[in-house]
């Protein structure tokens, strides 16, 4: 779908956030940047958004041109000012598509993440995890091919972000995307990838590569498997490795 | 009062009933000082007086009261268009952001009182008036949207940019609706500052301004020693002072009431 060949970025502060990765991306995947704060794992999910430029490097699209895409944020960045609905609205109205004529697919966006009753709520007076659910059914609700995710569930309880792990999978799978998420934590990247890149930081590189063969969409039970625990302790010995001196103490 | 008492139903009526005692008791005490004491109305009117007087003198006083009304929301209404507007050009470039915000800051930091004199050789009075109305309420509002208009939330700046939206559009959908709450807040500002630099504007001109506003009222009935008419007079600035806040309070409160926290009622 998207190779990054050689793709750098230096901020004009002079700090190199990445140096030289190659990364492809494959259709159908599940691929996990997993690294430490200061890798430039974030920085490689905005490249693909088009949201920053390479300083050096190229992106290759597999059809020639990015594809429709869907992004969210480590916060849910919904406008507070609007309803549930006008906020799932907001990428088609963008694209000058009426309320009456995009009402099907927010319905349907919202159906996906179980928010149908919750269309004339506001922001506020939904949980963290709700909020979360608008966000992803407001990426969603163009259809895109690729999904970038940049730790969405970093701020959530650990039993919020179990249940919102398993319908990304389901999501994921009903909807036939490619996945690219970020985070930090190996066992929400070990559940949900089917590839993972972990990374290093200063400057930002793939240092190793790990694969979980196990298909999607996986339920609670694969917590408990050989092959979890196995790559489990692989990513984490990874991830140490990629972890310099410093960032040990 | 505690959280508590001030949420409950009782505790929003004690919210209103108790300052009206208070304003009861001082009005009663101020009547019963001037009776005892026979104080001379020229020197300090009973509130009764006061009262008769607002509405044996409300032919000449509503006509001055109008005047004062015209000038102030002229020139809060001014200082919206310009202040929004100026506001808006600031957030399409730093540059001209940097290149005329100084002078705004000039305009704030110079008291008002001390243009006037100057104001009303330059221009007729009833212009002279309105510019200094316009001068005080111009900067809240100008400083407030243009604050609003950058704080725009940065991701939802970049999801706007990841979906192709247009400049317009981002100012529009997002920018605007963003600084709404920061303009309310110096829509109220403004609001009490117009009437206050309409006051002040007239007082400066003194005999110059043949305008008739409530602060003419006052510099004449002064000169004539009719105190009565002067009380009366600021009984109607300070209730329209106090109308204007209301009005906006409630304008803020049922514009943010869905979203914003400043309007959040909490549940204790």
């Amino acid at each position: 779908m998207l190779a990054l060949s050689g793709v750098g970025k230096a901020f004009s502060n002079g700090i190199v956030a990445l140096a030289a990765l190659d990364l492809e991306v494959r259709r159908g995947e599940f691929l996990t940047l997993l690294g430490p704060s200061g890798c430039g794992k974030s920085t490689a999910l905005r490249m693909i958004a088009g949201l920053t430029e390479p300083s050096a490097g190229a992106l290759t699209w597999a059809g020639g041109e990015r594809p429709e895409i869907g992004f969210v944020f480590q916060e849910p960045t919904l406008m507070p000012w609007a309803s549930v609905f006008n906020n799932v609205w907001l990428p088609l109205r963008l694209r000058g598509i009426s309320k009456a004529a995009a009402a099907a697919s927010i319905t349907d966006a919202l159906a996906l993440v179980g928010l149908a009753d919750f269309a004339k709520a506001y922001p506020r007076e939904l949980s963290g995890g709700m909020k979360m659910r608008v966000s992803i059914a407001r990426a969603l609700v163009l259809r895109p091919p690729l999904l970038l995710m940049d730790e969405p569930f970093a701020a959530l309880d650990e039993i919020t972000r179990f249940k919102l792990n398993d319908d990304l999978l389901r999501l994921k799978s009903e909807l036939g995307a490619t996945v690219v998420f970020v985070t930090h934590s190996v066992y929400e990247s070990v559940y949900l990838s089917t590839r993972i890149a972990v990374m290093a930081a200063r400057p930002g590189r793939i240092v190793s590569q790990i694969l979980i063969e196990a298909p999607l969409p996986r339920g609670e039970e694969f917590r408990t498997t050989a092959l979890y625990n196995e790559r489990c302790r692989a990513a984490s010995q990874a991830l140490m490795e990629a972890l310099s001196p410093e960032d040990r103490l | 009062m505690s959280e508590a008492a001030r949420g409950s139903a009782g505790g929003r009526v004690l919210d209103v009933i108790l300052p009206i005692l208070v304003f009861l008791a001082a009005v009663a005490g101020w009547e019963a000082v001037v009776r005892i004491r026979n104080i001379p109305h020229y020197l300090v009117p009973a509130p009764s007086l006061v009262a008769t007087t607002l509405v044996s003198d409300w032919p000449t006083l509503s006509g001055s009261l109008w005047v004062t009304l015209k000038v102030t929301f002229s020139a809060l209404f001014a200082a919206v268009v310009g202040g929004v507007g100026l506001a808006i050009l600031f957030a399409q470039s730093r540059w001209i952001e940097r290149s005329f915000y100084p002078f705004a800051v000039i305009l704030q930091v110079t008291p008002v009182i001390a243009i006037a004199p100057l104001l009303v050789i330059y221009l007729d009075p009833p212009t002279a008036v309105l510019a200094c109305a316009f001068i005080v309420a111009f900067f809240p509002i100008l400083s407030n949207t243009t604050l609003g208009l950058a704080s725009a939330d940065h991701n939802l700046v970049d999801l706007f940019k990841l979906y192709g939206a247009s400049r317009w559009q981002q100012l529009i959908r997002l920018r605007l609706p963003a600084a709404l709450p920061y303009f309310l807040g110096g829509l109220r500002v403004g609001g009490g500052l117009s009437l206050i630099g309409a006051i002040v504007a007239e007082i400066a001109a003194g005999t110059a301004g043949q305008g008739s506003g409530l602060a003419f009222r006052i510099v004449e009935s002064t000169f004539r020693q009719n105190m009565p008419r002067v009380f009366a007079a600021l009984v109607l600035i300070a209730v329209t002072g106090i109308t204007i806040f209301l009005f906006f309070t409630l304008l803020t409160h049922l514009l943010l009431r869905h979203w914003h926290e400043s309007v959040r009622r909490r549940d204790t």
